[in-house]
């Protein structure tokens, strides 16, 4: 400061390149301050997170397994009813928790907290923030991921290392999530709005082949339900689970794949309806 | 390539417009500011002084007209035009989720800025907020006021060119509100260019070398306080209170004292050359006024005269 500025400090020159306006790649300074809030305030709330999961397995898989016994698995082999839901509770988990984020969380920091309110009077572009909050989210979802596989395999679930596989997978399947949550997030204006995020996500939860066969729906709604992203997210886990791979794992694979692309494009293409207003 | 209009204009505004749906928030303004200046937007809330603020961030997309920060349009430039510029918000948004000293560093993070500049630069930014002993603190336990000057210490991290300060001492306890005035001189006197809105006379006469009265989106007068003054209204001002019930009934009585009468709800404003001697012209009508006041014109006169309204409703 101590310096007198002069003209010459007012000239600024700029190069163009490609998204200059949204995007300044410093998404690492958005990571780092997610890292550091964590740490200090809410950490508790990260452990919370963990257990939903292990609570559905311990209270569907242990209770309500003693009653159903053994399932017929995705290779035709009889396993417990707990390791037949337990891929799919992470699958669920790895879902709710990107679209909490990417939703819910990008919502309240939006319009409550104000955080990107300040975020974006800095050097850093909205696509910045965008992509730090996505990496944090999925940061979030593979120490889950982790911690439920170790649970599974506390439990005796777990059979075959290609189980590990669901690590990545959930990572995966919460990315396609959270790069469509924000995108939808830029529609949303009012709490009522974003309830119908819920509306959507339970329906999906309980009927996408979580906790019975896809075989016990007539054919329509099976077709139904095999369009909608969790399913294939469920069939994705389970059959890594028992390390099982089909012509539908590559199918399951891609639609995240796509999911994501679609989800990046809308989610840069609304940027500007969700930050810049 | 960007274009370089006028070099000599730090910002450049030209028939600036915000609508939100119908709503005409900015409603076609144009000012220029030349480095070093200190430029005020002076209006009554929802004038769309905030939304000027948000466009010269390129936080805030416009409808129409041309604007340029340093040469560059904040919409196509926004992180390269955001390095150079401070800003402070109406409303404090700092990082609840951080300690005070976090915040700072977090925030020069944002510019991309390296740990090595933010360490010193945060403790020195501490000590100008008098927030030293509070740098482990979380920040809602400090108090409105040392939330306000940690804003403005975050403002500050990147030496910024250009300082926007929106409503900076609004909440502010006098003494608080002097210590920032001298520290924005002293930004002024270094050459930083301050952006300021207000709705109080008094800081945009202290700090301001021109200002625009804004009003429903539109600039009604441009010029330095003082011509402000000097246009607008008269050397000095006649203050009288009769009392809610009669301070309207009354005015007609007060005919021709003066050059001009204004009637508020709370009192009845007299413009005169000589306070005095219209305050005299009053008490030889036999009105006795519960209160009587001569001052010299302010800011806030000219904003009722070209308005109509008062500044703070």
């Amino acid at each position: 400061m101590s310096n007198i500025l002069t003209e010459e400090d007012y000239r600024v020159q700029v190069k163009d390149r490609p998204f200059s306006a949204l995007y300044a790649r410093n998404a690492k300074a958005v990571i780092a301050r997610g890292l550091m809030a964590t740490k200090s305030s809410n950490w508790l709330i990260m452990v919370s997170g963990f257990f939903e999961p292990v609570l559905y397995l311990i209270s569907m898989g242990v209770g309500l397994g003693a009653l159903v016994g053994t399932v017929v698995g995705p290779g035709g082999e009889e396993i417990s009813y707990a390791a037949y839901i337990a891929p799919a509770l992470l699958a669920v988990s790895a879902m709710n928790g990107a679209v909490y984020d990417s939703t819910w969380n990008v919502f309240f920091k939006m319009n409550f907290a104000k955080l990107y309110q300040g975020m974006l009077y800095t050097s850093l572009g909205p696509l910045d923030v965008a992509i730090g909050e996505i990496f944090l989210a999925l940061l979030r979802g593979a120490l889950y991921a982790t911690g439920f596989t170790a649970v599974m395999g506390l439990m005796g679930l777990i059979t075959t290392p290609w189980a590990l596989l669901m690590v990545p997978a959930s990572v995966l399947i919460a990315f396609g999530f959270a790069s469509f949550g924000m995108g939808i997030t830029s529609y949303m204006k009012t709490f009522q709005q974003m309830d119908w995020i819920n509306f959507v996500m339970l329906p999906m939860f309980l009927f996408s082949a979580t906790f019975y066969p896809l075989s016990v729906y007539p054919q329509g709604i099976q077709w139904f339900i095999q369009a909608l992203p969790l399913w294939h997210g469920v069939e994705l886990l389970r059959q890594l689970s028992v390390g099982i791979f089909t012509p539908a794992t590559a199918v399951h694979i891609t639609y995240y794949l796509v999911m994501i692309l679609v989800g990046m494009v809308l989610t840069t293409a609304r940027l500007r309806k969700l930050f810049l207003k | 390539m960007p274009n370089q209009t006028n070099p000599n204009y730090v910002i450049s505004a030209d028939r600036l417009t915000k609508h939100y749906g119908n709503f005409a928030a900015v409603d076609g303004i144009s000012f220029d500011v030349p480095a070093g200046e200190s430029f005020g937007l002076l209006g009554p809330n929802g004038a769309g002084k905030s939304t000027t603020m948000r466009m010269i961030g390129g936080v805030s997309q416009r409808t129409s007209g041309k604007l340029t920060i340093m040469g560059l349009d904040p919409e196509q430039h926004g992180p390269e035009v955001r390095a150079h510029l401070g800003v402070v918000p109406q409303q404090d948004n700092l990082d609840e989720e951080l300690r005070v000293r976090d915040n700072l560093l977090v925030y020069g993070r944002y510019f991309g800025l390296p740990m090595s500049y933010l360490k010193p630069k945060a403790d020195e930014l501490l000590e100008f907020a008098q927030l030293t002993d509070k740098a482990k603190a979380k920040v809602d336990s400090l108090s409105g006021g040392m939330k306000r000057r940690l804003t403005i210490a975050r403002s500050l991290i990147n030496e910024p060119k250009i300082l926007l300060l929106d409503e900076p001492t609004t909440g502010l306890d006098p003494q608080a509100r002097h210590i920032l005035w001298d520290r924005l001189f002293r930004l002024k006197e270094s050459g930083v260019t301050l952006i300021l809105t207000t709705h109080y006379m008094d800081e945009a006469e202290q700090l301001c070398d021109r200002l625009v009265v804004v009003d429903k989106g539109q600039i009604m007068a441009e010029g330095s306080p003082a011509t402000l003054i000097r246009e607008h209204s008269t050397r000095e001002v006649l203050e009288l209170r009769f009392g809610s019930e009669r301070n309207t009934t009354v005015a007609a009585d007060l005919a021709g004292i003066g050059e001009r009468l204004e009637s508020l709800p709370d009192r009845v404003l007299i413009y005169t050359h000589d306070g005095e001697s219209a305050l005299e012209q009053v008490t030889a009508r036999g009105l006795h006024p519960i209160t009587s006041l001569v001052r010299r014109s302010s800011l806030e006169d000219v904003f009722l005269r070209l308005t109509g309204r008062s500044l703070v409703d």
